[in-house]
């Protein structure tokens, strides 16, 4: 089974301030993934750069969707960077998750971790997702 | 005791249990004694971390007490015998790296020799000396973190038996003397073969499995994943490393598409591409690109994944390159010999020239004999038959192919070919 561990944005990295290359949190973070790599857990990970860089397309009732130029005010909510593991249970993810470095020094910060679905959430008699 | 503790305590092990065997092995030189120590130092936490709660640092505390365990164990046998005098030595030269600070200690073990003891946990885990089952099943025990019964319900057999395996497998090692080491160059290349059958033999067993009922056990394939992944993260630089990485990923790419809504099997040239799964198909290409700088002639498991990454890159079925895998196939031939490869074979030439040239190919094997078990002969046989239009011929065959295999699902498909 698949995780997404989510690093959710905050003002730093929505205003898109790199930490500087001597910060420590390169470092762990490196560390980190590389431990998740030599356990073979590690599928993908990556940065994002701010919505500002971004846009949304929305969609309302039949009209075609009108494209919305970032920044993105609910900083919170947004993401700046995601590490995708595949794992054998739930704990498992945890576990793992409970290692993950704190993405910004000295700042507060979130993590959110979501199971991604499998093919057999689609199979029939197991309804309920999208 | 709280079921929730018991999760987590279960989840570190099995994320820890591979590196504490591997570092526990290297103090007491026996595999064997090594698992066993390290499942006491399991029982343990699981008797304490109930009552007086998950200490900070679960995996350094595993880590912290088998070691430990494995300390005093050598230290008694020393005691007792006095018969191995470098094993003293070594004891020695173990205390000397003990720091108070047992956090500390484990990050600078982590730091130098986790890796290469895990590498030889794999290499005596799968030594030639064992039976292919017996590496196997010790494998998936001692570095997949297995419980018996798990292994026993992968494969379909009685707990009992797989607990046999285990133990026979322990003894035969310990009987042949086989020490905890790096394999010596000139074992090097059987040795990484060995290593590198096992998973694909796991990963094989999930992806279309002997016998059974269920067509796929994704849970062995995700297991294998997880080994050659490890594995390449110990040796990056080796060539069939990357290669059987690159092979195992783009096979798992495709095991959604590999059945339907009802878990019929569906073969790779009827299969919704859409449903192959591209972070994995990504993630093989990328294997091969390294393989690619590495300059080295490629081997039999970078060859079967530069054929499953012609059909990973084919959008539809009809783009498939069947002239370049033709050739890899002829590659295949040279460095692998086989008639299972061959016949693999005889199927891209059918591709590329036509059912006529694949069954004069098949027809050599059949007259040859030596896949006379092998109910894929006769399936591709009378494949080639019906695109030829020789029905009464091709439903002989496919009805000979539906009464050799075990699988349920792959009789029951089969008989429908038979049929129509």
């Amino acid at each position: 089974m698949r995780f997404m561990i989510i690093v959710l944005a905050n003002a730093t990295s929505e205003a898109g301030v790199l930490p500087p290359l001597d910060d420590p949190i390169f470092a762990d973070m490196e560390a980190f993934h590389t431990e998740l790599a030599q356990a073979g857990v590690l599928l993908d990970a990556n940065g994002l750069k701010p919505t500002s860089a971004g846009w949304r397309l929305r969609y309302e009732d039949g009209a075609k969707p009108r494209v919305l130029d970032g920044p993105f005010a609910e900083t919170k909510e947004l993401i700046a960077g995601y590490t995708l593991i595949q794992v054998r249970s739930r704990e498992e993810a945890m576990e793992w998750s409970r290692r993950f470095p704190a993405p910004f020094r000295g700042q507060a910060c979130e993590v959110e971790v979501r199971q991604l679905y499998e093919p057999e959430d689609f199979e029939a008699g197991t309804q309920g997702g999208p | 005791m709280s079921l929730q503790i018991e999760r987590t305590v279960t989840a570190v092990w099995r994320l820890e249990s591979a590196k504490i065997i591997a570092h526990v092995a290297r103090i007491t030189r026996d595999v064997g004694v090594a698992e066993e120590l390290a499942q006491d130092t399991l029982l343990s936490a699981l008797q304490r971390w109930p009552s007086e709660g998950l200490p900070d640092k679960p995996a350094a505390w595993l880590m912290t007490a088998a070691k430990n365990r494995a300390l005093d164990h050598v230290r008694a046998e020393a005691l007792h015998a006095r018969k191995h005098e470098e094993l003293g030595a070594d004891l020695d030269a173990q205390q000397a790296h003990i720091v108070p600070d047992f956090v500390d200690g484990l990050d600078a073990a982590r730091a130098d020799d986790i890796g290469d003891d895990l590498l030889r946990l794999i290499f005596t885990a799968c030594h030639p000396v064992l039976s292919t089952e017996a590496r196997t099943a010790l494998t998936l025990r001692l570095l997949g973190g297995l419980t018996t019964a798990e292994i026993a319900r992968a494969y379909l057999a009685a707990e009992p038996t797989i607990a046999q395996r285990i133990v026979r497998a322990k003894k035969t090692l310990a009987a042949a003397r086989v020490p905890f080491e790096l394999p010596p160059a000139d074992q090097r290349s059987e040795r990484l073969a060995s290593v590198l059958e096992v998973i694909y033999l796991v990963f094989n067993e999930g992806y279309s499995a002997t016998a059974g009922e269920d067509w796929l056990r994704p849970a062995l394939c995700e297991e294998a994943l997880r080994l050659a992944r490890v594995l390449m993260g110990l040796m990056p630089d080796e060539a069939e490393v990357l290669g059987l990485n690159a092979l195992v990923e783009i096979q798992a790419s495709r095991l959604a598409a590999r059945t339907d809504r009802e878990g019929r099997p569906v073969l790779l040239m009827e299969q919704d591409r859409s449903r192959w799964d591209p972070l994995l198909i990504r993630r093989g290409l990328a294997a091969l690109q390294r393989i690619a700088e590495l300059r080295q002639a490629l081997g039999p498991y970078a060859l079967q994944a530069a054929i499953a990454a012609c059909h990973a890159r084919a959008v539809k079925a009809a783009d498939t390159d069947w002239d370049e895998i033709v050739a890899l196939y002829d590659a295949l031939c040279q460095v692998s010999p086989s008639p299972v490869v061959e016949l693999n074979r005889a199927v891209a030439v059918s591709m590329a020239e036509g059912p006529a040239a694949g069954l004069a190919l098949v027809d050599e094997l059949v007259a040859a004999g030596t896949l006379d078990r092998y109910h894929w002969l006769p399936s591709v046989r009378g494949d080639l038959l019906a695109k030829l239009g020789r029905e009464a011929e091709a439903r002989a065959e496919f009805e000979k192919a539906a009464a050799m295999t075990a699988n349920e699902r792959e009789r029951q498909l089969l008989l429908a070919r038979a049929r129509s």
